[in-house]
């Protein structure tokens, strides 16, 4: 007969072992992981962007990226995209308002901005990816594909925030895209082509520290002030005149998610730019703390399975003996 | 064929025909299937899905496999009451409830090899050097994996029995005990991991249904869609096959997974209070009228049930349906409604799409039906009943 009191103390066993891993504080809670110390990224300052696009058929070229027709008002035009896809690793796109005379205003005005990988610190396609096809490198902090590892669950273009794994789907052989700064041709002394190829130096390549150094010189001069700035890399002896932009405070990437290896600044409000506005915490931080609680080296659920199996052992045996032994088993 | 004295703990093929109208309209739905997954291997999984960056997962994720193996609880739901907290009485149902989780986790595996753009690679989550244990994904899939397994074995004496292998059939019963034990362990880690996955979706999926509960939650509404499973199987069984209702158990069955049900509500409501979420329940948005839907009908198979006129058929059968609708809506709502990762993305389900997981429901009907055929899965009935009835 199944009693009350017995179904409960088992419910409460199975429900028990999840319940007091996931409710109570995680014993094993990890932190966002840190950025490694010789991380590279880039710097893209919004307000020295043109909209030139260089950077987006450059980007095609260094990584092989196919073609794609769009459609623009006025007709049909060759690579012209206006998003990220399965073809296309890096876009500009352009902010309007009203009638978009003022450059980097909210009102009235205009303003460009990037969408590419952000090589997050703590990636969330990284946590996501259930066979290593997502990595990233600990000493360079690039957050690399691999396509011959991937089975193309897209858990990765699901998970990350800001949206940027794209698959392809028009083939029997689909792939990830994502930008991977280039890192095939770091060997060759060169490095992202968007920033190689950037005439204003909006886009910037460097170690990270050093980027986050010269976000600091452009803040701490008064907007409007006349300075030099290097264009390609840092440290590349080529640089330019221009006049500082006025930027909002907020640098985007420093914090987001754990912060990420591409750090954005702007003239006007990132949410104005469809950039997600998004908590500290790494959602990768958050998913594998649980997980970690609840089968930290496997103990819960053996203690479980023990004392299942005890029960079921109990409950199978006098029932054998009982009766005729073809008469009982599932 | 012939029925013992105890007939409760005495199986039976039912026998009959297997070519009857349902289940031709059946086959011709699993052709159709089949068309459609043709084309999907010829020419990519966007000629026949919907499915596209802001929602790459769609229907054969949450439908075949969050779903359906969520209805594929019956199985070890059912095994737990038996074996672990009773002993034995729950045996009549015990078959039929493994063969509909077997099944449905069959089904679940395969729709997931057509799902992922890279099939042949599906091998890595299994390898060490390749598998990243980190990811949710990969305890659901290695989970899964192993307990679509140990139902196969669970299982296995009905065709054992079938085949006369005695020998075997012993040897198996011996160690039954620890496949119940693992039967039982491995659905409550990946049915809730698969409330987890959702957590590495961060802020993309509503604050109503993102929650660090999900793994809570989702096991507790698993429970009651598994035995919600087994008596909306039950009842149409013995409807559609005019054999006797097994009116007692099934009905005892419900009141389990109200209670559980039960749990689930007070869990959801208090992590909603707790996370101070619950005004926005309130708001006029359609995920908080996708949220009172999935709670009417999680308390209405409550209610159903209470008192004594829940074990009427009619009322628990309803309660079945209304639990598993619950959690159904649950699972489409967390996947799909609440989530969102950004402007300018839609989704909803092609025909293809919907063609495939109707291919797939109908394979599972279908095998079910020719199984209780040809394999001792029902309990057998006295011996006037026992000839052919189609």
């Amino acid at each position: 007969m199944l009693s009350r009191r017995t179904l409960l103390k088992g419910l409460a066993g199975g429900a028990g072992a999840v319940a007091v891993t996931s409710i109570a504080p995680p014993a094993e809670a990890r932190t966002n992981h840190p950025m490694p110390e010789h991380a590279i990224g880039l710097l893209y300052d919004g307000t020295l962007c043109i909209g030139c696009r260089a950077c987006i058929s450059a980007c095609k070229e260094a990584n092989g990226m196919p073609a794609e027709q769009t459609e623009l008002a006025g007709g049909n035009y060759w690579d012209a995209p206006l998003d990220i896809s399965g073809k296309t690793l890096n876009v500009i796109k352009a902010y309007r308002e009203g009638n978009a005379t003022h450059k980097d205003k909210a009102i009235d005005g205009f303003a460009f901005t990037k969408v590419s990988c952000m090589h997050c610190n703590d990636p969330s396609c990284v946590s996501a990816c259930p066979v290593s096809a997502m990595t990233k490198d600990p000493v360079t902090g690039i957050v690399h594909y691999d396509l011959d590892a991937c089975i193309g669950c897209r858990y990765c273009v699901a998970a990350c925030p800001f949206n940027i794994p794209r698959a392809t789907y028009d083939t029997p052989s689909p792939k990830i895209s994502k930008c991977q700064l280039c890192a095939h041709r770091l060997g060759e002394g060169r490095y992202a082509a968007c920033a190689e190829v950037c005439p204003t130096g909006a886009t910037l390549f460097g170690p990270v520290i050093d980027l986050k150094k010269e976000i600091e010189r452009r803040r701490s001069l008064a907007p409007g002030t006349k300075t030099s700035f290097p264009r390609g890399k840092i440290g590349s002896g080529d640089s330019h005149i221009a006049p500082v932009g006025e930027y909002v405070p907020q640098t985007y990437g420093e914090k987001e998610i754990g912060g990420t290896q591409v750090l954005h600044l702007s003239g006007v409000p990132f949410e104005l730019l469809d950039k997600p506005a998004l908590p500290d915490e790494s959602p990768a931080a958050a998913s594998e703390s649980l997980q970690h609680a609840i089968y930290n080296r496997l103990i819960a659920p053996i203690g479980f399975l023990g004392a299942l199996a005890l029960l079921a052992w109990r409950h199978m045996r006098p029932a054998r003996q009982a009766t005729p032994p073809e008469g009982e088993e599932p | 064929m012939t029925a013992p004295a105890r007939p409760n703990d005495q199986t039976a093929p039912i026998g009959g025909r297997l070519v009857t109208p349902v289940t031709a309209v059946l086959g011709l739905l699993v052709g159709i299937m089949l068309v459609v997954l043709a084309v999907r291997f010829v020419r990519g999984i966007g000629a026949v899905t919907n499915l596209n960056d802001g929602y790459p997962w769609g229907l054969w994720i949450v439908w075949d496999v969050v779903i359906g193996s969520a209805l594929g609880a019956s199985g070890f739901t059912v095994a737990f009451i038996t074996y672990i907290v009773n002993r034995g009485e729950y045996h009549p149902i015990v078959r039929p409830a493994l063969l509909t989780a077997l099944l449905g986790y069959a089904m679940a595996g395969a729709s997931v090899v057509f799902d992922v753009g890279r099939p042949w690679n599906l091998w890595h989550v299994f390898t060490p050097g390749y598998a990243q244990t980190n990811s949710v994904l990969f305890e659901v899939a290695v989970c899964i994996a192993a307990y679509t397994m140990v139902l196969a074995i669970e299982f296995a004496p009905a065709f054992l029995q079938r085949f006369g292998m005695e020998r075997a059939r012993k040897l198996l019963g011996r160690s039954l005990f620890l496949v119940i034990a693992i039967g039982v362990l491995l659905p409550t880690m990946h049915q809730s991991s698969l409330g987890s996955m959702l957590l590495l979706f961060g802020t993309q999926v509503d604050p109503v249904y993102q929650t660090k509960a999900l793994p809570l939650l989702f096991l507790s509404s698993t429970i009651g869609m598994g035995l919600a499973a087994v008596v909306v199987e039950g009842s149409i069984s013995a409807l559609a096959l005019r054999r006797p209702l097994e009116r007692d158990l099934l009905s005892r069955l419900m009141r389990v997974g109200a209670m559980v049900a039960a749990g689930f509500l007070v869990l959801r409501f208090a992590d909603l209070a707790y996370r101070g979420v619950l005004p926005r329940v309130f708001e006029s948005t359609t995920l908080s009228l996708m949220f009172w839907i999935e709670t009417a009908l999680f308390a209405a198979s409550i209610v159903l049930v209470l008192g004594r006129s829940g074990s009427r058929p009619r009322r628990f059968f309803l309660a079945a349906m209304g639990m598993a609708l619950a959690g159904i809506l649950y699972r489409i709502d967390a996947y799909l409604v609440a989530y969102h990762t950004g402007a300018g993305w839609h989704y909803f389900p092609s025909l293809g799409e919907i063609a495939v997981t109707g291919g797939l429901i109908a394979f599972e009907i279908l095998a079910f039906i020719i199984a209780i055929r040809l394999l001792p899965v029902m309990p057998a009935l006295p011996a006037p009943h026992s000839s052919s009835e189609s």
